[in-house]
């Protein structure tokens, strides 16, 4: 029965992408809300459930009065996680690529318990981590800084580089390098003019998987900056005072999901497609 | 720059515990064509990386032209190389994956691509310059692979078992090409790995024998064929293997272990009374009504007009290949002729000591 089969799958698909899309809506129609659009009940349609207003989005950029400028918050959090992802992404494209093709020994250490140890650093709870980042950036006198925030960012960033890197550059055959090396290139000459290039759909995934994780982060947002220096996550739980602001929750809400959106559109056809077919029979 | 030679010296090898190269020399000259025989795990591909340079000997060293050449990198050794898979570089075009060895060598893109076009030409890929590797065939693949080793021009180029993966058509036809695409390269040393003898024997001006990492004999394809060095030589270089039957010559008289005897044939009579192994190739032997040899068909494989059998016989198991096809039943009761002239002889610890 191919009709209802192919009738169920597209209901299921519906419904998670109603399941996905409603909370996105619900913030989109709350923040044109004021605060009796908010507690009057539900409402759903502007101006015929209730009067539009750009009252919550206006607040975000006020700098003047009880306001919270979140502007300054934006681009900080975009120079944070845009540098170290970058940084990140350098760092441990080329630590996978050794940790691919070289083998390493210490003692009973071999390159999958170095590969490992990198990701066993995301799976210990981050408070654990707390400490030593304060009184490491104290010592360097970087609390509160972008400089800061960037150092810490990477060693939460560069085990998930490594660990999607890894995986990447071990599909890509090694006679590829080796026939790099044999046409001419130096081993980084074959990293960088054919390993590189056809392991592009892992540096997409890894520097959006960066992107994302550092983004989003508010523990270390929140731990490590007072007053000079404030991130995206940090300013939006500001906004709350004694009465929870909705409709400016709500757009700060969709202004902090915007970029990461943008930048899936962006990859998509990176992570839909394999370059790597035809390498090696 | 002729009658110049690549030169390798007591070169060994072990990965992992295991010996891939056990002390080998030889002397390859500028336009030759050598192939190298052996079986699967002889270390054929081994030999190939260490001339290449991707794997160091533990010890012994490799010189060209008296220069001492291990120890140069890779990239700067003057080497090319085609592996058994069919490796080419995804992203590029067939046009710009045959020019990169050429660019990397800093011939300005224009001319590189010229030069690619016109080898993708000599391999028969004209049209296909701006394709993917993937959008074509396994065959058409190894053809950009084989262009790409010949763009870069270099004065050693290593083969690595480039027919394996394809199938038996397309292996006869490159074999054809593959002397035309030789013939004319006269300063160049050809290295070309191998399982299949009749390969080995058509493309090869010499031939080398490796068996476990060990060289055991080089020469004209002709001379090791007609004079193996050993048994273990004796069965590679031919398919099916070389029959091998234990017994001994006494009183003039060639005796089989069985029991069974045979006037002594002319190229025997000068060896002394003792022990022999006794060696008889599948194609030597004829099914006969009159057949001396009595047996039994074990394995019976009919392949295009060629009957392969394995028959247990009077005197031991062997394998008889004959001309035309002949449906035998398993069980069947057969007669074989063993021509003693056809005999080779073998120490009992395996080397040669007479033959046809």
């Amino acid at each position: 029965m191919p009709g209802l089969y192919r009738t169920l799958k597209y209901a299921a698909v519906l419904l998670w992408s109603a399941f996905v899309v409603a909370p996105l809506l619900w913030a989109l129609t709350t923040s044109f809300k004021t605060i009796n659009g908010v507690t009057g009940g539900a409402t759903y349609i502007p101006w015929l459930d209730y009067k539009p207003s750009l009252e919550g989005w206006r607040e975000l950029f006020n700098t003047s009065g009880t306001g919270v400028n979140i502007g300054q918050p934006f681009i900080d959090s975009a120079i944070v996680t845009l540098g170290a992802s970058a940084i990140s992404l350098v760092l441990g494209t080329l630590a996978a690529y050794g940790l691919s093709r070289f083998t390493y020994r210490a003692g009973f250490i071999r390159n999958r318990d170095i590969v490992f140890f990198f990701i066993s650093q995301r799976i210990m709870p981050p408070i654990v981590l707390a400490i030593p980042f304060f009184l490491m950036l104290k010592f360097l006198g970087l609390l509160d800084s972008i400089p800061g925030l960037i150092l810490v960012y990477i060693a939460l960033l560069l085990p998930i580089a490594v660990w999607v890197m890894v995986d990447f550059f071990n599909n890509v055959p090694r006679e590829i390098d080796e026939m790099a090396m044999l046409d001419g290139c130096t081993p980084i000459g074959a990293f960088i003019r054919v390993v590189l290039p056809n392991s592009l759909p892992g540096v997409v995934v890894a520097g959006l998987f960066c992107i994302i994780f550092g983004w989003n982060d508010f523990f270390f947002a929140f731990t490590l900056t007072f007053t000079r220096t404030q991130l995206l996550p940090v300013a939006i739980v500001a906004l709350n005072s004694t009465v929870t602001p909705w409709w400016s929750l709500s757009a700060s809400s969709l202004i902090s999901v915007a970029p990461l959106v943008v930048v899936a559109f962006l990859v998509e056809k990176f992570l839909s497609r394999g370059t790597l077919a035809g390498a090696i029979r | 720059m002729l009658a110049v030679t690549l030169n390798a010296e007591n070169l060994s090898v072990s990965l992992d515990g295991t010996v891939h190269l056990d002390h080998v020399d030889f002397t390859l000259a500028r336009g030759r064509l050598y192939t190298v025989i052996g079986r699967t795990l002889a270390g054929k591909s081994t030999l190939l990386r260490v001339i290449a340079g991707l794997l160091e000997p533990d010890s012994g060293r490799i010189t060209l032209d008296k220069r001492q050449f291990s120890g140069l990198p890779v990239w700067r050794r003057d080497v090319a190389m085609v592996y058994q898979q069919f490796i080419n570089y995804p992203h590029l075009s067939v046009l710009d994956n045959v020019a990169f060895p050429l660019r990397r060598r800093g011939t300005p893109k224009h001319e590189a691509r010229r030069r690619a076009g016109e080898l993708l030409m000599r391999v028969g890929l004209e049209g296909f310059e701006t394709r993917r590797p993937s959008q074509l065939s396994g065959g058409q693949q190894q053809r950009v692979a084989l262009a790409r080793a010949l763009a870069k021009q270099a004065g050693i180029l290593l083969l690595d078992e480039p027919l394996v993966n394809l199938d038996y058509k397309l292996r006869e036809q490159f074999r054809e090409e593959f002397r035309g695409l030789f013939a004319g390269q006269a300063d160049m040393i050809v290295v070309y790995t191998t399982t299949e003898i009749g390969e080995a024997m058509m493309l090869g001006h010499e031939i080398l024998v490796l068996h476990e990492g060990r060289l055991l004999q080089m020469g004209r394809p002709a001379d090791v064929f007609e004079r193996p060095a050993s048994t273990t030589v004796a069965e590679i270089v031919n398919d099916p293997p070389m029959n091998l039957l234990d017994g001994h010559i006494a009183d003039n008289t060639l005796h089989f272990s069985s029991g069974m005897g045979a006037t002594l044939p002319l190229h025997m009579v000068a060896l002394p009374p003792g022990r022999y192994r006794f060696g008889i190739r599948a194609n030597d032997l004829e099914m006969r009504p009159d057949g001396a040899i009595g047996g039994e068909v074990i394995v019976a494989e009919v392949s295009g007009s060629e009957t392969f059998l394995h028959l247990d016989t009077a005197i031991g198991p062997l394998a008889v290949k004959c001309e035309g096809i002949h449906p035998l039943a398993l069980r069947t009761q057969v007669r074989l002729a063993l021509e003693p002239e056809r005999l080779f002889a073998f120490s009992p610890e395996g080397g040669l000591v007479a033959a046809p």
